[in-house]
């Protein structure tokens, strides 16, 4: 009984671990987010936020929606994998508000880009000069972006 | 790209982890170093250094309470760090990191320095005035029991904590070792050694400052430098700086020998940039030319004042030499591509929040720690309470 | 074709039902989307990739990627001794605006696009200490960037160098496999903007998914498979140069 006694400092030392232990029960239980562990060892809103973000690119599908015309002037030539917004830039707002007006693509920097002549693309790939292959004509002069083929004529 | 050599995936350019992180693992070593270093004469009974015992402690909680700083200014988010204590990840050594660190400085070193200095608190809260009175009526936590009876309770627990101190001691630094050799997705980090590693050179660096710090504060005080205490220090350091070695040593001979296919690459990194800091200043200055310089201490009997000059010189070196270790490790680790085709460069700004600057001050501010712990919980007395009991 | 004024969310019914429920944060209750019905991934065809940077250019816009720092790119190899162990390889700027000309040599050349591998074992969340980075229930990769201490130990991990921190969030960054896309039947923005179909979103969990046959016909590998993180990136004809 006395041992008690005699230890009633270390009793004092371990009631402090004890209560700090509590408070630290309780912050826990407050500051620690309600959907943590829903899935797994994260907070399960998380992915509600990620999934909630606004997109930008509409996906070709919304496009062809609209554009009919310009998906049947596609499907038959070499571009008709070659997604509208692969050209023409992230759409989602035109496609939510056809008043806001996309800027056309610049064919001298947005051909090249793929089409420019290097080693280091594959060999069945069409691939030109551009210096050397138009004189400096534009493009589009002889090919419609929608179907490059030279049969298909400009865009005018 | 300025810095850059042959070819870096984009993203790892730019080093993550700056000088600071260099920092933590020297700090956390120290402490673990020192402890080990008191837990030798609590433990083992080494007499001998029994006048660097309360010193030995105050210098490792004065680290301690400094670590967790260059994390602090680290972090993209300092006010969240608290979330690695309510939801820690099992499977992440840093998070579990946390607890660990928090069990060391609580029931390790804070209960044994407690333990150890309480006859002397108490008697200090009834002799002195004003704040001071207050602070130590507060560190009694209200009982003054310093019977006969209650000191003996004190030293057993106290034998019993420090028993649980040195595991504890291991895994708080072993821990650091593990951060870094888990990491499977960079070679220089990822191996069994590193924890094993961490933990000798920490031992290495932690009995090189408490000696140091011993030799220069007694000289300070105008006191004679105790040389049974000083002689018996550098021995152990000498003993344990040759097993640190050898670990070093063997992690570079197996590297070197199996040559996998980061080999290379590493092996160019430690040839161009990393010459100076590893060949030079880690492995020859720091390791070699202070385990050659205590090796002769102990083999030839040189007088006393050779020895103190030599002690001093080895001291500064072997910290110097961690450092750098901890240098090569984390700011080397990151200077390659783990593509292996490449390398980049570590610039390290100046007064940023991870700057040289901030490096120094928090380098600076354990010894503050130390000083203001030295005041409050005078290190030096003729009997330390254990030996008070023994001698009723 | 008159265009009147017709909200794009009645134009594509599927995404519309879909995303009112992703708005309102509860995805699993999405009546078109159930987490448990998908594992996704993706297929790289590198024969396909022609190193024109879209994909780049088009993840930047979408997920407002800082300057700098790339959450995908693309990396040009040049292999010319049959060591394989000394490709030169660059990534100008990630190739976000394609490569420089290469000249004819007796190398050869091919482009690497690379991004987060949604590893399955994944060693980025094993280290995360919060649990701020975490496998979704759907196989994707995710930070929970309002929880992200900004360590950069998940970082450090990635053996593929996928990771960066936010240079003004202060949080881990990288691919999410456009998760705000893929949740509303959309594909990512990187597939949706290549040229060439190089890049193609794939879910391993839809028996009808063009990969299971892809997987059984062609030679198909991840990067560093020796370091078992469970890629699900897949590379089709993937030259044994690349890092």
């Amino acid at each position: 009984m006395s041992a008690f006694k005699e230890a009633g400092h270390l009793f004092r030392f371990a009631g402090l671990f004890v209560l700090a232990f509590l408070v630290f029960l309780v912050v826990r239980h407050y500051v620690v987010p309600k959907s943590f562990g829903q899935y797994g060892h994260y907070r399960g809103a998380a992915i509600g936020e990620m999934a909630a973000r606004p997109v930008k690119f509409a996906g070709h599908e919304t496009c062809e929606g609209c554009h009919t015309d310009i998906l049947d002037a596609k499907k038959n030539g070499k571009h008709a994998h070659v997604n509208c917004e692969a050209c023409h830039g992230a759409l989602a707002n035109h496609a939510d508000d056809p008043s806001i007006k996309p800027v056309l693509p610049d064919t001298a920097v947005l051909c090249a880009r793929c089409h420019t002549t290097s080693a280091a693309k594959p060999k069945g790939f069409p691939q030109v000069v551009p210096a050397e292959h138009s004189n400096g004509l534009p493009c589009e002069t002889c090919h419609n972006p929608h179907s490059p083929a030279m049969s298909a004529g400009g865009a005018k | 790209m300025n810095g850059v050599e042959g070819f870096m995936y984009p993203n790892e350019i730019e080093l993550q982890w700056s000088v600071l992180i260099v920092l933590y693992p020297f700090i956390t070593g120290l402490v673990a170093g020192a402890f080990i270093l008191a837990s030798l004469e609590r433990v083992f009974n080494v007499d001998a250094v029994k006048p660097t015992y309360r010193l030995a402690l105050l210098t490792a909680l004065a680290f301690l309470l400094d670590a967790p700083l260059p994390l602090q200014l680290h972090l993209g988010h300092p006010e969240r760090s608290p979330e690695m204590y309510f939801t820690p990840h099992s499977t992440s050594a840093m998070a579990m990191f946390g607890y660990v660190y928090l069990w060391y400085l609580m029931a390790v070193l804070v209960l044994e320095i407690w333990l150890d200095y309480r006859r002397d608190i108490v008697l200090w809260s009834q002799e002195s005035k004003g704040l001071l009175r207050l602070i130590y009526k507060v560190m009694t936590l209200g009982s003054t029991n310093i019977s006969k009876r209650s000191l003996a309770i004190d030293e057993r627990v106290g034998w019993i904590v420090t028993i649980i101190g040195i595991p504890s001691a291991f895994m708080l630094h072993g821990y650091v070792g593990f951060i870094f050799g888990s990491i499977k997705a960079n070679p220089w980090w990822s191996s069994p050694l590193m924890p094993v590693v961490f933990i000798f050179s920490a031992m290495v660096s932690g009995i090189a400052a408490v000696m140091l710090l011993y030799m220069a504060l007694t000289k300070l005080r105008g006191f004679k430098i105790d040389m049974r205490c000083v002689d018996t220090i550098a021995m152990y350091l000498f003993y344990i700086f040759i097993i640190d070695f050898s670990l070093e040593m063997l992690d570079l001979i197996h590297r070197i020998y199996e040559a996998d296919e980061s080999f290379r690459s590493l092996d160019f990194l430690v040839h161009t940039q990393l010459f100076i800091p590893h060949i030079v200043i880690q492995i020859s200055l720091g390791t070699l030319v202070p385990i050659i310089l205590l090796g002769i201490t102990q083999v030839t009997k040189l007088p006393e004042i050779v020895r103190k000059r030599i002690y001093a010189v080895a001291g500064s070196l072997t910290m110097v030499g961690i450092f750098a270790m901890r240098w090569n490790v984390v700011i080397g680790g990151q200077l390659f591509s783990k593509s292996f085709l490449g390398y980049t460069t570590y610039k390290m700004a100046l007064v940023t929040r991870e700057g040289l600057l901030a490096a120094i001050a928090l380098t600076i501010l354990p010894f503050i720690f130390l000083w203001i712990l030295m005041k409050l919980l005078p290190p030096w007395g003729e009997n330390h309470a254990h030996k008070a009991v023994a001698a009723d | 074709m008159n265009l009147s004024r017709r909200h794009f969310l009645v134009l594509v019914p599927a995404a519309a039902v879909a995303w009112k429920s992703v708005l309102a944060g509860t995805p699993e209750e999405s009546p078109n989307y159930k987490m448990s019905d998908h594992w996704w991934g993706m297929l790289i065809d590198i024969p396909k990739c022609i190193g024109c940077g879209n994909c780049v250019r088009a993840c930047q816009t979408e997920n407002d990627v800082p300057d700098g720092h790339f959450r995908t790119w693309v990396e040009r190899y040049h292999v010319t001794d049959e060591n394989m162990v000394n490709p030169q390889v660059i990534s100008p700027d990630g190739g976000k605006e394609g490569f420089p000309v290469a000249e004819e040599d007796a190398g050869k050349y091919f482009f690497v696009p690379k991004l987060c591998n949604h590893c399955a074992d994944s060693p980025c969340t094993q280290v995360c200490p919060v649990g701020a980075t975490f496998t979704s229930p759907d196989g994707v990769v995710l930070v929970d960037q309002k929880y992200c201490l900004g360590c950069a130990y998940c970082v450090q991990a990635c053996p593929y160098g996928c990771r960066y921190i936010h240079p003004e969030k202060h949080v881990a960054d990288k691919c999410t496999l456009c998760y705000h896309r893929i949740t509303k039947g959309l594909t990512t923005a990187c597939c949706e903007s290549c040229p060439t179909g190089a890049r193609q979103l794939v879910d391993l969990k839809n028996p009808k998914d063009p990969i299971h046959e892809f997987l059984k016909t062609h030679s198909v590998q991840v990067l560093k498979p020796q370091m078992a993180t469970g890629a699900k990136v897949y590379y089709n004809d993937l030259d044994g140069s690349v890092r």
